[in-house]
């Protein structure tokens, strides 16, 4: 059978690029970044510095995302950096850093093997994070129970002792009933709550209507699995509660991670060995970017910019000021751009034409800007919009630095290749520009910057290169090069003395909010999207080796719909939202409950799964709601609305 | 609540090795008390399997061999690592595997023949390869006809672009059907087919990998011993005669997916990727990788188109 994703895999970029009457062309470096450099002078003379976004990259090392931040803040003066954190975990660094003050996980792999319980919530680590589901099969055999919440019944599930198949965007509903069974059956820790937390009693109350009878109506999973999974997070000695994107890409992500939270300050599964929570990211370095202070709120070690402190010291160490408030997160860019607010853009690694959601609106933004540079490996379908496009080399195998994973954990990047041709390291780019534009920086390797943002990071204070090397990377914080903190967070909230405990975590009220896309009679199915094992995003990288088990974009039904619409599989069909529509060929999956069908990202060039999903964001964190898209499924040889 | 649980303070145990003191904590094996013994079925990420028996050592008062990647060391124990009885086994057992398998790529295994007297040409020269071993039954084995040495040569097995499973190199060590299995990977795609000199390691009806369960992972490469699983990249690179490992580099680095944060180690031959390994003892991957990290490097060398 013929296979969609027949196209060619992408050419590494080798030279520098420059456009000339609409038309990209070779150019040397020299000429490159001249013009990338007038045009960000240009831009800023003419509309002032809030004019500049900086998207920087979540799969570039530490110290890149700290020189990128460095540039926005001293080359530049704005605040406006961020990274595509923002499509995928920022809802998850949100509410964790609302509750307890910062945004990592609070557990290690280590303590998943000796937990007992382990909930998978919206998230299919089996497929996704596939080396991290190992730390859940060593625990399961060891005797570990698993619930899994998904609407889908994933690979992740199959190995769960109970699936709760929850309908798309119902998450708050099943965890206020999984709260209120919990809170009436009498099996919350008081003591807990007593000590680390504020907002019970108006806790308590806002779940009161979330009966296991109302939840069932609405979420789908039947009041017994509620109860049970409720009653067995309470009971069990340790237990962990592990997300993905089923959580965050939502309209309201940030509330359905602290309804997740909510549920480990009830039971006090945080801030003890082997009991925690657990955002997966979902890129090598996604956690380190926003460490770095690649993100528009908060400098390097998650230190806030409006406090005053902070930034003085920072801009005492950079010679500069730094702007006393957020710059603009990356969906405020995006809208900025539409806006004619922010006319220059220099996007690092990052491919949003076909990673947003509302493609075609993306694309319409991008095209307004007067000035855009993107650093890439890759000529993406973004770098071909550029007025000048910058080749760049592979972070993870052609420079050398650190990358931060899901459990904090700060590691060793090590230089393997020549990057091809003209390719540069990102960093001695950046460094060409902020010279080009009257900054005199030089970095001699990349120690030097991370010593740099350890004299300015405190929970990064103690990780020297050499220590890196020896203890195999080591887990923030460190505050001191003598010692390592215990392998979890949060234990501070478990001291009997007020003082050590520090600010004790709030609970969240939180309302159901249904997805925003509706379903209706003429989009009755109700479309998630997600990854596959062998494949990765927008499948740039993943589509360059000839994976077995690919086998290119789909619509997955479930056998009932697939009966209902008279489709087999194979079959091409049109699959249309309210916004666009694409032909994808016909996979039926018994995994999938009628309703319900799935699509991946990872083949854009040839089915846009993008144009089909809705730009609704959350407005703490600006990811948008890709899990929940309103769909109609039609046959290609009838009539369009026809039957 | 908050404490972190601590194992037990072990105590050490005294034993000597060929007349040497040798002090270890309880609970070592012989082979921690002997390094540099040879292995083949060993594998320090696996449960002990004891199928090769190259390992074995003599312990005092014990009436057999014992295995020392597998036996704990014991107050008092007296090992002996070099007598006539533990080369002459060694020496058998070296005899068999190379007589029947392909030992050309098995690390060790040339060092080992030379310094214990292996003569695996005395049981005659190899038979036939056969391209029917993976259709046989129980009990459909022919007997020898004594004039030529059983092999196991066969066709290597070349049905997808990633690796390649050149059984005729395969020991039945059993390793890779470990890590496929229960210990790491729990996706049970290859186990023990056939009985006898016909037992083989076989996907589901010896399916090619495409239609079998494999997810690609490569964590039976990782712990293959012979090079009978190997990258096809080294295959094909060995066909060609340029596979060189003298000239390769070997560099660890955090793999470019996904955020779970996997060391790989990168084989670089020539500025080219040639192989994927990842460090045993690292707390994240314990040598475990997924597709993505195995294979998925390519794109960084797509340099030039054709």
């Amino acid at each position: 059978m013929a296979k969609k994703n027949a196209r060619a895999p992408y050419l590494r970029l080798t030279r520098p690029l420059v456009r000339d009457a609409g038309e990209l062309r070779p150019a040397t470096w020299a000429e490159a970044l001249d013009r990338a450099a007038d045009g960000f002078r240009r831009n800023v003379e003419r509309h002032g510095p809030d004019a500049f976004g900086m998207f920087s990259c979540a799969r570039a090392t530490n110290e890149m995302n700290f020189v990128a931040q460095k540039f926005t803040r001293v080359v530049i003066g704005t605040n406006n950096v961020d990274s595509c954190n923002r499509t995928c975990h920022a809802p998850s660094v949100a509410g964790l850093a609302a509750a307890f003050g910062s945004g990592g996980g609070t557990s290690s792999y280590t303590e998943i093997e000796d937990t007992d319980l382990i909930v998978m919530w919206g998230s299919s680590a089996r497929e996704a994070h596939p080396i991290f589901f190992q730390h859940v099969l060593k625990a399961i055999r060891r005797g570990a129970r698993v619930f899994a919440v998904d609407p889908r019944r994933t690979s992740t599930a199959r190995w769960a002792d109970r699936w709760l198949g929850l309908n798309v965007g119902t998450d708050i509903p099943l965890a206020n009933a999984i709260a209120r069974e919990i809170i009436h059956a009498g099996l919350h820790n008081a003591t807990f709550v007593e000590r680390g937390t504020t907002g019970f009693e108006e806790f308590a109350e806002s779940v009161e209507p979330w009966t296991l009878e109302s939840a069932e109506q609405v979420t789908g999973v039947p009041a017994g699995a509620i109860r049970e999974l409720a009653h067995a997070y309470a009971r069990a000695e340790r237990a962990q509660l592990c997300w993905t994107l089923g959580i965050t890409e939502h309209h309201n992500a940030t509330d359905n991670v602290r309804a997740l939270i909510n549920l480990a300050l009830l039971t006090g599964h945080v801030g003890r060995y082997a009991s925690g929570l657990n955002p997966l990211r979902g890129q090598n370095n996604v956690q380190g970017g926003g460490d770095m202070g690649a993100i528009p709120d908060r400098l390097a070690g998650f230190q806030d910019i409006l406090d005053a402190r902070v930034r003085e010291r920072f801009g005492r160490a950079w010679g500069t000021e730094i702007q006393p408030r957020y710059g603009l997160n990356l969906t405020d860019m995006l809208a900025a751009m539409g806006e004619g607010r922010l006319t220059a853009a220099y996007i690092i690694g990052e491919n949003p034409t076909q990673s947003e959601a509302d493609a075609e609106h993306t694309v319409e933004r991008l095209g307004r800007l007067d000035h855009l540079v993107v650093q890439d490996i890759f000529l993406t379908k973004t770098a071909r919009m550029a007025d000048v496009v910058l080749p760049a080399s592979a972070a993870w195998c052609e420079s050398d630095g650190t990358m931060t994973n899901s459990e904090r954990r700060v590691q060793r990047v090590r230089k393997a290749l020549a990057p091809p041709g003209e390719a540069r390291d990102d960093i001695d780019i950046l460094c060409e520009l902020a010279r080009r534009l009257g900054h005199d920086w030089h970095y001699d390797a990349a120690e030097d910057i991370w010593d740099e943002v350890r004299s300015l990071s405190p929970i990064h204070a103690g990780m020297s290169y050499s220590r890196l090397e020896e203890l195999q990377g080591i887990q923030w914080p460190c505050y001191s090069e003598d010692r390592v903190e215990p392998s979890f967070l949060h234990s501070r909230l478990w001291e009997t003395d007020a003082e050590a405990r520090g600010r004790p975590a709030p609970f969240a009220v939180l309302r159901h909010s249904p997805p925003v896309d509706l379903l209706d009679e003429d989009f009755p199915l109700r479309l998630t999207t997600g990854r596959r094992l062998d494949s990765y995003n927008t499948g740039v990288q993943s589509s360059g080796f000839a994976s077995p088990l690919r086998r290119g974009e789909n619509i997955e039904l479930s056998p009932e719909d697939a009966r209902r619409l008279g489709v087999t599989p194979g079959e091409e069909v049109r699959v249309s939202s309210r916004r666009g529509t694409v032909t994808a060929p016909v996979f039926v999956d018994p995994a999938l409950r009628p309703g319900l069908v799935f699509m991946t990202m990872h083949f854009p060039d040839e089915v846009d799964t993008n144009s089909l999903t809705i730009e609704a964001t959350d407005p703490i964190a600006g990811t948008a709601e890709y899990k929940a898209t309103a769909v109609r499924v039609e046959p290609l040889c009838r009539p369009v609305g026809g039957n | 609540m908050t404490g972190v649980p601590l194992a037990p303070p072990r105590r050490l145990v005294d034993v000597t090795v060929d007349g040497e003191a040798v002090r270890l904590p309880e609970g070592s094996t012989i082979l921690d008390a002997c390094p540099g013994t040879p292995t083949l079925c060993y594998g320090d990420t696996l449960t002990p399997k004891n199928a090769c028996r190259i390992c074995v050592v003599e312990v005092k008062g014990a009436r057999t061999l014992v295995p020392a990647c597998s036996r704990r060391v014991e107050p008092g124990m007296e090992i002996m690592t070099d007598t006539e009885r533990v080369r002459h086994s060694r020496r058998l057992v070296l005899e068999l595997l190379g007589s029947s398998t392909d030992l050309s790529t098995t690390p060790g295994a040339a060092e080992w023949s030379e310094e214990y007297g292996a003569r695996p040409e005395r049981f005659g020269p190899p038979g036939d390869a056969s391209t029917d071993r993976d259709a046989r039954h129980p009990g459909a084995h022919e007997s020898p006809d004594g004039a030529s040495a059983a092999t196991v040569a066969q066709p290597a097995k070349v049905d997808n672009d990633l690796y390649v499973r050149d059984y005729e190199k395969c020991i039945l060590c059993y390793k890779c059907v470990d890590a496929c299995g229960e210990q790491w990977q729990n996706t049970f795609a290859i186990g023990v087919a056939g009985r006898g000199f016909d037992a083989r390691i076989s996907t589901e009806h010896a399916a090619p990998l495409p239609d079998s369960a494999c997810v690609y992972c490569g964590n039976c490469i990782e712990v293959c011993p012979t090079g009978a699983l190997s990258f096809k990249s080294e295959y094909d690179m060995r066909a060609e005669g340029t596979w060189d490992e003298s000239r390769q580099d070997q560099t660890t680095t955090i793999c470019t997916y996904c955020g779970v944060g996997c060391n790989l180690t990168l084989h670089v031959q020539d500025n080219e990727i040639v192989k994927v390994s990842s460090p045993h003892d690292n707390p994240v991957t314990h040598g475990n990788l997924c597709v993505k990290g195995r294979f998925g490097f390519q794109h960084v060398q797509n340099r030039t188109r054709g």
